[in-house]
This record gives structure tokens, C-alpha cells and sequence, in this order.
């Protein structure tokens, strides 16, 4: 087990090194100099150079990088070049912003996505099943911004219901956080509903819930004492991993409605090539993924003593 | 983790590849589902080829800012269908014309990162050892990492263009197609044909291109038709977040990011683009749907 996690650490510094070089590189080689986003078009180019060297931009890249590595490491994320200010302090509460609109999406996902999905496994093939199969692959194939455009016309154009944007300039506003919510939701929830009604329909051909059907249970025991078991482990998995993509889905979503949260200011920073913003928020990033994938493989084999750790 | 290789069917040696591609096709009919999928892709791909006979209007003429869908136009008296946008464009033409920009760079984008996924997959599976492990790791790299992450830095950073978008879009879904066709190789590499082979003597590429990838063909087209949707997706979200293809051009994800700050006023110009990409990708995942059925059934 702890083989297994340090091997997991390892491999999640690995990832974030070797991205972290790659970004370096690839901020480096872009076109047009990072002065010109800062002090703007028209800056001179005696200017520009000023501010490049009192931003350290004429010393050698290896040399740039190990400055930002050794402050990475001791906690100091640098200063971000557009809004002036240490990265951490504009980006913890952004990331903050993104986990309440991620837990509240996951609070509606989880019940529902596997609901929908045992139920649709219990009985392969059947009405429900054909349907919840249907209406899956439908909002799987409406993106996240197709359904921000839907909703936001129904609910705010038509019905009058809901703000259309959600930067919360007034303080918290559960109101305006119903639509991203909804959309993240309505995108994800087929897939996850998918996945459980496979590991479902696959625990219902196993043989001991044949036994334990054709020795006289009632089927309400068979689900509940023997098939759920065996079917929520796969799921688990799959939840565990939508934090990743949960990374990816807010983008859209947050730049969609003008919540400030984690997507968007990774938005913004690649577009104003803030490297120092760039490179932390893909640190997290890279973190939140790794991590997850740990905890999921943890759980999973914690949930299914089949498979031990090597 | 287990490794998540999808079932094969052993393909019947014997019959031609185009036999059984017709073979398959004649099978989708027994999949309704499979059939709509079919049509809706049919049905856009006709609207892009035939986009300059469709299209009612020219795509990057001014006509008449903010017309309502069904206004008639005074000055041809021709009606026009969903309206015009801001700058008084026809929405119509431009999705009509729109489609082509998707069919062309979704495919291609598609076909790139397979090309190299296969030949990552290929030669991981094949040659086990070394390769397999520097292959696996750099897969393991780039998928760890959120893909629009990915995506939004890249171009971002090198600027939006066609050439630029597919490279990013291979660059994130070539590990992805490694993974399937690895999996796959290192289920077939065991089978009697294969050995036949390689003591007929044949090379390691004849082995790998003619013998091993035709046959892990079934579960490829239906990964395919999934991929697509989700590359045409990607190129709508790109266009949307303002990093898609330059601006005359028309293409759906910029249209609907310039109907989004119009939508409190006028949502049909971000609500037709919406419903048309949403309607191809639909039609390639219900595709998918019926082809998986049908592989199942065989």
C-alpha cells in the first residue's frame, strides 16, 4: 500500500515536472513578447525591453525555470503579470468558486446518474432501459455550451426565471448558480448513468445472483443485498475520475456564464500569456488528476478485495 | 486499474474488407437507432457539399442587422429563415456553410490522431519491452492532464488556426487511440495468423499493418464515430471560447460566442449554431450506438 502511493507521488512530481518544462517551452517559443499584453499595443519597444528586463525576461530560460521551481517549492507561486498580484492570492479563491460549483454538481450527479443507471441495468433490453439508454447518448452529444445557450435562452429569455450570468458581483447568489450547475450536470449525467447500467447488466448474468434469484429471494433483496454491491464499484471509479474532467467541463461552463472561478482565470491567463498564473494553475491541475486517480484505484481495490496491491 | 479493452470479435478471414464494410452497413439497418445516426450524419455532410447550391445568401453579406427568423428581406424578397446577426448576415447560409468548416477539420483532425495513434499503439503492443513502456508513460502523461486544458494553452499561446487546432487536437487524442489499439494488439499478436506469419518470414511492419490492425478494426470505427463527436465538440468549444478559426470565416462555435453576449436580446443567433453542432454530434454517437450494437449481435 505504501509501495503503491509512493509510487503514485512519484509519478504525479514526474508529470508535474515534465509539464511544467513543456509550458516554459512552449510560453518561450510563442509569438509576440508577454510585454506587448501587458503595457499594450502601442508600448514603444524601448519600453518593452525595460519591462522585460526588470521582469527578468532576458535571463536564459534553464536559469527562469530553476528560479520558479525553487520558489514552486517553497510556496511562492510567483506574481502574476495582469493583475499584479502573488498568483496564490488570485487563484485559491478562484479554486474555491470551482469546488462549490463542483460539489453542488455532484451533489445532483451522483444520485441521479446511478439511479437511472441501476435501474436501467436491472433489466437489460427493457422500455426503461432502451430509454434511459436514448436520453443518454443525447445529452452526451449536447456540449456544454450548446446547453448553456439552450438554457439560458429558456430560463432567462422566456421564462424570466434566472439570471443568465453568475459572476456573483453582489456576494454569493445560490440563484445564479442553478444554470451552470444544471449544464455540467445535464452533460455528465448520461455518462456516468452509462457506466452503471454496464456494471449493472453485468453483476445480473453473474451466476450467484442466478442462485440467489432461483432460490426463492425476494428480488427486492437480490438488488439490494447482492447485485448493488458488486455493481457500485465501477461507478466509484468513474465518479472519482469526473473531478477531472470537471477541470476541463468548467471552462466552458465559467467562461459561459462569467463565473470567476478556476477555468476561467486559466482562460484569461493563457490568453495574456501570464506564465506565472499558466504554470500554477496546471500544477493544480495536474495535482487534482493524479490525486483523484490514486483515490479512485485506493477505493477500488479497497472496494473489491479481488485485486490486491502488487 | 484494469486495462479497459473492449471485446473482439474474431473477423472472419475469407471475405474482403469491402464486403464486410457493405456487410456491416446492410446490418445497420436492423438498428434504428443506428439508422437516425446515419441519416443526421448523411444529411449534414450532403448540406457541406452542397453548400454553394443550399446556402440562400451569400455567407459574409450584410444584409439586415438583427432580422427576426422569417423576416422577409425588402430589398430581394427573399424570406429569411433564422434571421440575421449583428451584422445583419444570414444565419442560415452561414451554417449551411458552417458544416463544411466542421466536416472538413473534424475528419481531418480525427484521421491525424489516429494515424499517429495507431503507429503508437502498433508498435507498443507489437514490440512489448522498452517501447511500450516510454509509450505507455507519455500516454499516461498526456492524459492525466485535463484535455481542455490542454487545448486552451496551445492555442492560446500559438495562436488560432486550422493547421494549429488539428495539431493540438492529434496531440491530446492520439494517447487516447494508443490506449484502445495497444490493447487490442496485445490480444491479437497471440493469434495463429500471426505466427503463421511471422514464420512465413514477413516483416514487422507486414505483420502489424496487414495482419494484426484489419482485424481490431471493429472496435476502431466504433471508438471513430465516438472520437468525432467529441472532436467536433472540441472545435465548437474552441470556437466558442474565442480560439477557433479567424473570425469571417463562418464556423459554428464562433457564431454561437458572438450570439451569446446578443442572447438577452436575440438568442437565435447562438441557438441555431447550438442546435446544428449538437445535432451532428448527436448523429455520430446514435452512429456509434447502432454500430456497437450490431458488433455485439455478430
Amino acid at each position: 500500500m505504501l509501495v503503491f502511493i509512493s509510487k503514485r507521488i512519484g509519478i504525479m512530481a514526474l508529470t508535474m515536472l515534465v509539464v511544467s518544462v513543456l509550458l516554459f517551452l512552449v510560453l518561450e517559443f510563442s509569438p509576440g513578447s508577454p510585454a506587448t499584453k501587458v503595457l499594450g499595443q502601442f508600448a514603444s519597444d524601448e519600453q518593452k525591453n525595460l519591462w522585460m528586463q526588470q521582469h527578468g525576461y532576458f535571463d536564459p530560460l534553464w536559469y527562469r525555470y530553476f528560479v520558479w521551481i525553487g520558489n514552486f517549492l517553497s510556496g511562492d507561486l510567483g506574481i502574476s503579470q495582469r493583475y499584479r498580484m502573488p498568483v496564490g492570492d488570485i487563484m485559491w479563491p478562484r479554486l474555491w468558486n470551482t469546488a462549490i460549483l463542483g460539489f453542488w454538481t455532484f451533489v445532483f450527479l451522483i444520485p441521479v446518474s446511478l439511479v437511472l443507471g441501476v435501474l436501467a441495468g436491472m433489466r437489460e433490453g427493457a422500455m426503461l432501459d432502451r430509454s434511459i439508454s436514448i436520453v443518454s447518448i443525447i445529452t452526451t452529444s449536447i456540449s456544454e455550451f450548446a446547453s448553456a445557450v439552450f438554457l439560458s435562452t429558456i430560463f432567462t429569455f422566456w421564462l424570466h426565471l434566472l439570471p443568465g450570468t453568475s459572476g456573483m458581483i453582489n456576494g454569493f447568489e445560490f440563484k445564479q448558480l442553478i444554470l451552470p450547475v444544471l449544464v455540467l450536470f445535464l452533460y455528465d449525467f448520461g455518462y456516468v448513468a452509462r457506466m452503471t447500467r454496464a456494471s449493472m447488466a453485468e453483476v445480473m448474468t453473474t451466476p450467484y445472483i442466478r442462485t440467489a434469484v432461483l432460490k426463492g429471494l425476494p428480488y427486492r433483496q437480490v438488488i439490494l443485498k447482492h447485485a448493488l454491491r458488486n455493481a457500485l464499484i465501477a461507478p466509484f471509479t468513474v465518479i472519482m475520475l469526473q473531478i477531472n474532467w470537471l477541470l476541463s467541463g468548467v471552462i466552458v461552463v465559467e467562461f459561459a456564464f462569467a463565473y470567476k472561478g478556476f477555468g476561467a482565470l486559466l482562460l484569461e491567463a493563457s490568453l495574456n500569456q501570464d506564465i506565472y498564473v499558466i504554470v500554477s494553475c496546471s500544477m493544480v491541475a495536474v495535482f487534482v488528476a493524479v490525486g483523484t486517480q490514486t483515490l479512485a484505484d485506493i477505493g477500488y481495490t479497497y472496494l473489491n478485495p479481488r485485486i490486491r496491491f502488487r | 486499474m484494469a486495462d479497459q479493452t473492449s471485446p473482439i470479435s474474431p473477423a472472419a478471414t475469407g471475405t474482403s474488407a469491402f464486403l464486410r464494410a457493405c456487410k456491416s452497413f446492410s446490418l445497420l439497418r436492423e438498428s434504428p437507432v443506428g439508422m437516425i445516426g446515419a441519416a443526421l450524419v448523411l444529411f449534414w455532410v450532403l448540406v457541406a457539399i452542397f453548400a454553394p447550391v443550399l446556402a440562400p445568401q451569400d455567407p459574409l453579406q450584410s444584409l439586415q442587422p438583427f432580422a427576426k427568423p422569417g423576416t422577409v428581406f425588402a430589398k430581394t424578397g427573399s424570406t429569411l429563415w433564422l434571421g440575421t446577426d449583428h451584422l445583419g448576415r444570414d444565419i442560415l447560409s452561414r451554417i449551411i456553410w458552417g458544416s463544411r468548416t466542421v466536416l472538413i477539420y473534424a475528419p481531418l483532425a480525427t484521421l491525424s490522431a489516429y494515424v499517429v495513434g495507431i503507429m503508437m499503439g502498433l508498435t507498443a503492443g507489437y514490440y512489448r519491452g522498452w517501447p511500450d513502456t516510454v509509450l505507455s508513460r507519455i500516454t499516461d502523461i498526456i492524459l492525466s492532464f485535463p484535455v481542455l486544458l490542454l487545448y486552451v494553452i496551445v492555442i492560446a499561446t500559438f495562436g488560432a488556426s486550422g493547421s494549429n487546432i488539428v495539431i493540438a487536437i492529434t496531440f491530446a487524442s492520439a494517447p487516447g487511440v494508443m490506449r484502445i489499439v495497444r490493447g487490442l494488439v496485445l490480444d491479437l499478436r497471440n493469434r495463429d495468423y500471426v505466427a503463421a506469419a511471422q514464420t512465413r518470414g514477413e516483416s514487422a511492419l507486414y505483420v502489424m499493418l496487414i495482419e494484426i490492425l484489419p482485424n481490431a478494426r471493429g472496435p476502431l470505427i466504433v471508438d471513430a464515430c465516438v472520437r468525432l463527436g467529441y472532436v467536433i465538440i472540441t472545435i465548437g468549444v474552441l470556437g466558442f471560447l474565442g480560439l477557433g478559426l479567424p473570425p469571417p470565416d463562418p464556423d459554428w462555435g464562433g457564431m454561437i460566442n458572438e450570439g451569446r453576449k446578443m442572447a438577452m436580446v436575440f438568442p437565435h443567433m447562438a441557438v441555431m449554431p447550438s442546435i446544428a453542432i449538437s445535432s451532428l454530434v448527436l448523429g455520430f454517437n446514435l452512429l456509434a450506438d447502432g454500430l456497437r450494437e450490431i458488433s455485439l449481435r455478430d
